[in-house]
């Protein structure tokens, strides 16, 4: 398309916008929340590319990240977590009272604010909200993280504008379990919910009067396989510092890609405004490319997620694998594992997968949690003959060609499986087989499409060792239960354990129950540097690197402040704004 | 020039390069010299800094820039001269001859990576060569294993004529039309996943080369039943010689150039299947090299646009498929010649 014509296109677009939401006045008694040190200007568009389709516009069930990304957009929380500070500010609750059990919360609500399609808030759809999620029908994905102690939260209306939650047993850090969780309009909902068809409302075709949310964007129009837009709320509860209300972004509008490289392409050839995190190599390139001055890329530093080597320690009973069960005499033993893990060279790592946009690890907390990292754990570099004294104590020894057998005789030979799709974790993988190779063990690196390496992982038990990545979430060691727990769903070595397998197992159980119950920080803090301290000297996973967040925006993107949480450069939107004297020069 | 000779010692010489890779190669494939990521190719130089002259090539020392990943600066204080006849990495030469001699290299700590290194520090140059090993020999495997079905059941089929005929030609149509992609899926699938990785994909060429057998079959049996049709070929028959040696003394050899030029055009593409199995991940595996997984890497977006060395690969290729398409077209002037 001519350029010109394209431009005035856009020209025209944003004129129609404007005239159709334009914000709304303030009503007197609505408790707008004044955001500080903002100022910006209203008007514009911005463009973000989305690795996939997202697959549905309902708060409730969305689990896919790429729904997550533009939902997060349209909602509103209780209690958020600002991703700035990593602390909890009042959202749509202005205020909050704990009671000295702890058990019990007492939520004080915005008074006089709207959902996008102007209907009034209250404590209703607070009540309804936590009716949804925790109804076993709806199939939520929060739901478990509303079940404290066993018993699930109960929310009960004190008045219009204040609910009480009450929970069974104290809980850490409750109030971070409300960040995220959306608010949902009980007008639009309530007769769905009662049919008990909530889980089909809010497909991404729904026409965008019947969507409605209390954040700062709400849908304007949806394009199957290309693109989805969202248009400024025009009721939100926010406002700057000149008490103009947000958002100042006219439109948000999301395209669907295809995949990492096809999301920067596009941002490099600025067909979008926001990159939401680059792998390393990709960032390297737009950093050579950077010099034309059209777009400011940052790197945050280390983010929360760790990538880890991990053996099967599944229970095989029943499970007709004597092949992976004669390996998992080594894979039990911890001398083996440390041994594996002094032999990595995990600096290698973070230099050649991540090109130094890493930080090695040998815990599961990255640096970049700064309140939960255990600082004391040792950081023992790569040491290959030590890694070898280590086998032979454990009574393996070599061949004369070099191949490590073990006590039986058997050469040590392992498959390590990881997700095609994920170029780094295969790369990740190459290193060690090198590694592993200076002990004489003889490693394969099979890389597998995802849904068949999760199908192993988790159902058939049918692997030797993965390397995979979890965390990104909360900075809390609360979201971390269902990896440390014995029973946890992510507790990847040995899954579905009825009873802890081991004494060390059973103690962090104990451990991360308690810190779960505790409400000093101090006391949490130090409960979780044992867990910390275990795990690394039992090594159930072997930690390798955490890779920086690295994100870039439209050089005139005003109140760019990516943050490492999650989501990394979206979540503070409504303070964004494009800078007028550039708005017209990039296109 | 004599352009046959040209084309046969072209094509001899790239495979004697690939099969005595372990000599032809400075490194081992699979060394990866960490600190030397991306590195450029290293120019090969006659004249020093100060203008000199030197008879012998030399490079000079390079190290990595500590603030960049992939930059590297040369130390033209450090001079080390190419030798040739170098004792370095241990490697086979052919089954049963290890050796430690290695055509040309310098001293360390001097690098020569005249093709450059790929992510994981390792000589691009060596690798080339080893990973033709994989993926001619794939080539040449599956093509031998397409031909051997493919001149059997073409020579059954036009010879016998008849139900043999009809039901190994109907056979051909069936596997003409089977979607061998999806087919390698299944198999890869079905392999269990501690098979070495190596075993595995021979097994994959092999199952690529046997689907392959119709083309030449339909082939071979045109050829076969003209041929049997042919006034000395039921002479012969006459006179109460056996199928087997009119097979062997009449029909056969008039198949020869056929079977010839289908050789010589399979090789190149099977070598093309191979790296279409890499691109798949069905390839041999890290960290054994091949043209298919090298050229893997380029699916990266950073490596397309950043590292043209790593574009070598492609290079070879078309370089084997350009000889053996010549050597095509002379096999099939040469024997229109013969058999007039």
């Amino acid at each position: 398309m001519n350029r010109f014509i394209g431009s005035a296109l856009v020209v025209l677009l944003s004129a129609l916008t404007v005239s159709a939401a334009v914000p709304a006045a303030i009503t007197p008694g609505e408790e707008v929340l004044v955001e500080k040190a903002t100022s910006g200007n209203h008007g514009g568009r911005l463009v973000v590319a989305l690795r996939a389709e997202p697959r549905t516009l309902n708060p409730a069930i969305a689990a896919d990240a790429p729904s997550r990304e533009v939902i997060g957009r349209m909602i509103a929380d209780l209690i958020h977590i600002d991703r700035a500070t990593q602390a909890t500010e009042g959202a749509l609750a202005t205020e909050w009272k704990r009671s000295s059990d702890g058990r019990e919360y007492t939520l004080k609500l915005r008074k006089g604010i709207r959902f996008s399609d102007g209907r009034p808030f209250d404590a209703d759809d607070v009540v309804f909200t936590f009716q949804v999620l925790l109804d076993e029908r709806t199939g939520s994905p929060n739901r478990d993280l509303l079940i404290v102690g066993g018993q699930p939260v109960r929310v009960t209306k004190v008045d219009e504008y204040t609910v009480r939650l009450t929970m069974a047993q104290p809980y850490a850090a409750a109030e971070r379990l409300f960040d995220s969780i959306a608010i949902l309009p009980r007008h639009l909902l309530v007769e769905a919910y009662t049919k008990g068809a909530i889980s089909n409302m809010w497909a991404v075709s729904t026409p965008a009067a019947a969507v409605a949310g209390l954040g700062p964007y709400r849908l304007k129009e949806y394009v199957a396989g290309q693109r989805l837009v969202l248009e400024r709320n025009p009721y939100y509860w926010k406002t700057d510092s000149a008490k103009r209300r947000l958002p100042y972004l006219d439109e948000l509008v999301f395209l669907f890609t295809g995949n990492e490289d096809a999301q920067v392409i596009r941002f490099q050839s600025g067909d979008s405004d926001v990159l939401s995190r680059a792998s390393a190599d990709n960032f390297g390139v737009l950093v050579r490319d950077q010099a034309a001055g059209r777009y400011q890329l940052k790197d945050l530093g280390p983010s929360l997620e760790y990538n880890f080597l991990f053996f099967n320690q599944n229970d095989l009973t029943g499970k007709n694998l004597p092949q992976v069960a004669v390996k998992q005499q080594w894979f039990s033993d911890l001398g083996f594992r440390r041994a594996v893990s002094r032999a990595i060279d995990r600096e290698g790592i973070a230099r050649l997968v991540y090109r130094g946009r890493a930080v090695p690890l040998w815990g599961n907390v990255s640096p970049g949690n700064r309140l939960w990292i255990n600082t004391s754990l040792p950081r023992q570099p790569r040491n290959v003959s030590e890694a070898r004294a280590i086998l032979k104590a454990s009574g393996f020894s070599w061949r004369p060609d070099g191949a490590l057998i073990d006590r039986q005789g058997r050469p040590v030979t392992f498959t390590i499986v990881t997700s095609s799709t994920s170029a780094q974790r295969t790369e990740m993988a190459t290193l060690i087989q090198a590694d592993l190779k200076e002990l004489g063990m003889g490693v394969q690196v099979v890389p597998l499409e995802f849904r068949a390496l999760v199908d192993r992982v988790f159902q058939t038990f049918d692997y030797d060792a993965s390397v995979l990545g979890l965390g990104g979430g909360d900075a809390d060691p609360n979201g971390e239960m269902n990896v440390w727990m014995s029973s946890g769903s992510n507790h990847l070595w040995r899954l579905g354990q009825k009873a802890p397998a081991t004494a060390w197992e059973d103690e962090i159980d104990r451990l991360m129950q308690k810190q779960l119950i505790t409400l000093d920080y101090r006391e949490r803090k130090r409960l979780y540097d044992r867990v910390q301290t275990i795990v690394a000297e039992q090594l159930p996973m072997i930690f390798l690197a955490a890779p920086h967040i690295l994100v870039g925006a439209r050089a005139d993107l005003g109140n760019f402040q990516p943050s490492v949480l999650d989501h990394y450069t979206l979540w503070n939107v409504e303070r964004m704004f494009l800078r007028p004297e550039s708005r017209s020069v990039r296109r | 020039m004599n352009r046959p000779r040209a084309i046969v010692s072209v094509l001899v010489g790239l495979h004697l390069l690939v099969l005595l890779a372990g000599f032809a190669a400075p490194y081992d494939p699979v060394e990866q010299a960490r600190a030397f990521p991306y590195a450029p190719p290293t120019p090969l130089r006659f004249v020093d800094a100060d203008g000199r002259f030197h008879v012998r090539p030399f490079v000079y020392g390079v190290m990595p820039d500590p603030d960049n990943f992939d930059g590297y600066v040369e130390d033209t204080t450090r001079r080390f001269p190419v030798q040739l006849m170098v004792t370095g990495a241990a490697y086979t030469l052919l089954p049963g001859i290890q050796s430690r001699i290695h055509l040309f290299g310098v001293d360390s700590p001097g690098r020569t990576s005249l093709l450059g290194t790929d992510g994981f520090g390792r000589d691009v140059l060596s690798r080339l060569l080893h990973g033709g090993r994989v993926s001619i020999g794939a080539g040449l495997v599956a093509t031998s294993c397409a031909l051997l079905v493919g001149v059997t059941f073409g020579t059954l089929a036009g010879f016998f004529g008849g139900r043999i005929d009809a039901a190994l030609m109907r056979a051909a149509d069936l596997f003409m039309a089977i979607p061998w992609l999806y087919l390698l899926f299944a198999v890869r699938a079905a392999l269990p996943l501690h098979l070495d990785t190596r075993a595995t994909f021979l097994l994959l060429v092999a199952v690529v080369g046997v689907v392959g057998w119709a083309r030449p079959a339909r082939l071979v049996r045109g050829i076969v039943l003209s041929a049997r049709e042919r006034t000395y070929v039921t002479a012969a028959k006459s006179f109460g010689a056996t199928s087997p040696y009119l097979l062997r003394r009449h029909v056969l050899p008039q198949a020869l150039g056929v079977v010839l030029t289908q050789a010589g055009l399979l090789v190149p593409q099977y070598i093309l299947a191979e790296v279409t199995l890499s691109f798949l991940g069905l390839g041999v595996g890290e960290p054994t090299p091949s043209w298919g997984a090298m050229l893997g890497s380029l699916q990266q977006y950073s490596v397309l646009t950043s590292y043209w060395w790593m574009f070598t690969p492609a290079v070879a290729l078309v370089a084997v498929a350009v000889a053996y398409h010549a050597l095509t077209s002379m096999v099939h002037e040469r024997m229109r010649l013969v058999t007039g």
